[in-house]
């Protein structure tokens, strides 16, 4: 379980789930937007399934790092 | 319905030390009288040496206070010889619910592994510990509580540390080598050596009240968040013996004490959960807000903190009493090692090498129980929301749900007491561990670990070990009558075991002889 963030193009079609991101979210107010989005996190982590590959996804994400 | 507990007031008497010209002397003081100095001072008074215990107080712990007492307490107290009463008397619980709104998020079972003498709780009003552990204090004879007597000025010098002692008959001095600080999270102590307790408090009150109830309801803790009854907020369920039911109730933040603790508050709270119809009656009640802190260090020159007095956590997790209870195992045996001159001062240094992680994984557990319990932002509550609306369909979030991490024995493979593996254990218990119990022909396993060094021999002539300050225990294959010291100590090779006097693993060698087995012995006497 030691795994290294690999933040190379891994999905087959990007646009295709970057618009069902957006689909999901379009009629939702925004307290609902931020639960789906916390929901997807967490079923997303678990997939993930290795705690360092996760744990560096979160420094990774933060805004200041990029 | 049992007879419920009947609080002594303990007497006051004048001690002649009240009378001395100068101040008496005295090798151990123990400052407080609860859960943790009694337990301290048993420890002492079994291993043959006699201590002052000092109280402000004339009575046990006034409510149940620490109810849960996990397994390796048990182990503990069973060396201390109250482990049989707190087992029998206690309520043996393994199950649990945990609940959102009217729905089942989860159940858990904590599945007790079979072999081993003691289960994995039982729950047992603090009252009855403390009262178990005054009444096996008084019968081995040695040493001295001294009830109302409050310690009051603490002067801590290279040779001796000199007491301030405050009672109904007015003050006096006595002084001593060792003081033991176990007088709780408000430390008087602590505060006399101006020591910071750095942590963090929380703002959330939570009202915790014992129920006298005849209930059918089964021995399982209920935990809920955001009740039907108990709207936003969460609540605590649990069995105590005497037919007692624990209940704690989140309050918030703005909470009024004084208006709170008004039994025409308690009561409606109480209905809203237990139904308009249950007959109860209010045992004790009271109000608290939680705090995680500890101090820098334990050990302070010749004072040494155990318990609430060195570290103090939220009660997620029963963290506190049983964090206690395995400060004085650890402490008990180096102390009596030094009166003994079998060992330097600098034992006690490892007391808070070893005592001082485990009380910061035990602030980490329970910090954690308590910002799951009650968010202190929007994130925390958005996280947790998104974590119990997906517990109740997806077994994965239940990993998140955290209403508590109960407590377990600390680990400490660190330390500098502990020997390398000599030889291959692939599995087995790490040095720096506490044993796991076993059952042999004749009883248990950890009885025979008892409280001092004891070296553990599978197939393994224990002669040439006769002459080691230390008691052998040759396990053959018909003592060890369902095979879990073989497996639970990788020993189906011969192998050998040095134990410490906390029945911790000091080492663990393939091939011992006399001379390795004497350098683990050293080194565990902290004479690395």
């Amino acid at each position: 379980m030691t795994g290294t963030l690999d933040t190379s193009p891994r999905l087959k079609r990007p646009d295709d789930v970057y618009q069902a991101l957006m689909d999901a979210q379009k009629t939702m107010t925004a307290p609902e937007a931020d639960l789906f989005r916390a929901r997807l996190i967490l079923l997303l982590a678990n997939q993930v399934g290795d705690d360092a590959v996760v744990l560096a996804a979160i420094e990774a994400a933060r805004p200041d790092v990029s | 319905m049992a007879p419920r507990f009947n609080y002594l007031a303990y007497p006051y008497r004048r001690a002649a030390d009240q009378d001395a010209a100068k101040p008496a002397h005295h090798a151990v003081v123990v400052a407080g009288g609860g859960l943790v100095g009694l337990a301290f001072a048993v420890d002492m008074a079994v291993r043959g040496h006699d201590v002052l215990v000092l109280d402000d107080g004339d009575s046990v712990s006034v409510g149940s206070r620490s109810i849960c007492v996990a397994k390796r307490s048990l182990e503990i107290f069973d060396r201390l010889g109250i482990g049989q009463r707190c087992a029998d008397k206690g309520v043996v619980w393994n199950t649990g619910k945990v609940l959102r709104g009217d729905r089942l998020v989860y159940a858990f079972d904590l599945l007790p592994e079979p072999g081993h003498r003691f289960p994995a709780f039982v729950n047992l009003q603090q009252y009855y510990v403390e009262t178990f552990l005054i009444e096996r204090f008084a019968e081995l004879g040695r040493g001295e509580l001294r009830w109302k007597n409050k310690v009051t000025g603490v002067a801590s010098h290279d040779d001796h540390v000199a007491l301030e002692i405050e009672t109904p008959d007015g003050p006096y001095r006595v002084t001593c080598d060792w003081l033991i600080a176990a007088d709780g999270v408000r430390s008087g102590v602590r505060r006399a050596l101006d020591l910071p307790f750095a942590g963090e408090s929380f703002h959330d009150h939570f009202l915790i009240t014992d129920v006298v109830m005849h209930s059918d309801m089964p021995v399982e803790r209920r935990f809920w968040f955001d009740p039907p009854f108990h709207g936003g907020k969460s609540a605590l369920l649990h069995k105590q013996p005497d037919d007692i039911w624990r209940i704690d109730l989140q309050l918030g933040a703005q909470a009024e004490r004084e208006a709170e603790l008004k039994e025409e508050a308690i009561v409606p709270r109480l209905k809203a959960m237990l139904g308009e119809e249950t007959q109860f009656t209010i045992d004790w009640s009271s109000l608290y807000t939680f705090q995680c802190r500890r101090l820098e260090r334990f050990r302070h020159g010749r004072v040494l903190f155990v318990g609430d007095a060195a570290h103090t956590v939220s009660p997620f997790g029963a963290r506190g009493g049983n964090g206690g209870i395995q400060d004085v195992d650890n402490l008990a045996w180096k102390l009596a090692a030094v009166l003994e001159g079998k060992a330097g001062g600098g034992l006690l240094d490892s007391y808070e090498a070893e005592r001082i992680p485990a009380a910061d994984e035990n602030i980490s557990n329970s910090t954690r129980a308590t910002d799951f319990i009650a968010p202190k932002n929007a994130a925390m509550e958005l996280f947790r929301e998104a974590v119990l609306s997906l517990a109740e369909e997806h077994a994965f979030a239940r990993g998140f749900v955290n209403s508590g991490r109960l407590s377990v024995a600390y680990q400490c493979v660190d330390s500098a007491l502990a020997s390398a593996d000599e030889g291959v254990f692939a599995a087995g218990v790490a040095p720096g561990c506490p044993a796991l119990d076993a059952p042999l022909a004749d009883g248990w396993l950890m009885p025979n670990l008892g409280g001092e060094f004891v070296l553990l021999l599978a197939g393994i002539d224990p002669a040439p070990f006769a002459d080691l300050p230390l008691r052998t225990l040759a396990v053959a294959q018909g003592d060890d009558r369902d095979g879990l010291i073989a497996a639970r100590y990788d020993l189906a090779t011969p192998g050998a075991y040095l134990f410490r006097p906390d029945q911790h693993v000091a080492a663990r060698l393939r091939a011992p002889t006399p001379e390795s087995v004497t350098a683990a012995l050293q080194r565990a006497m902290g004479v690395a």
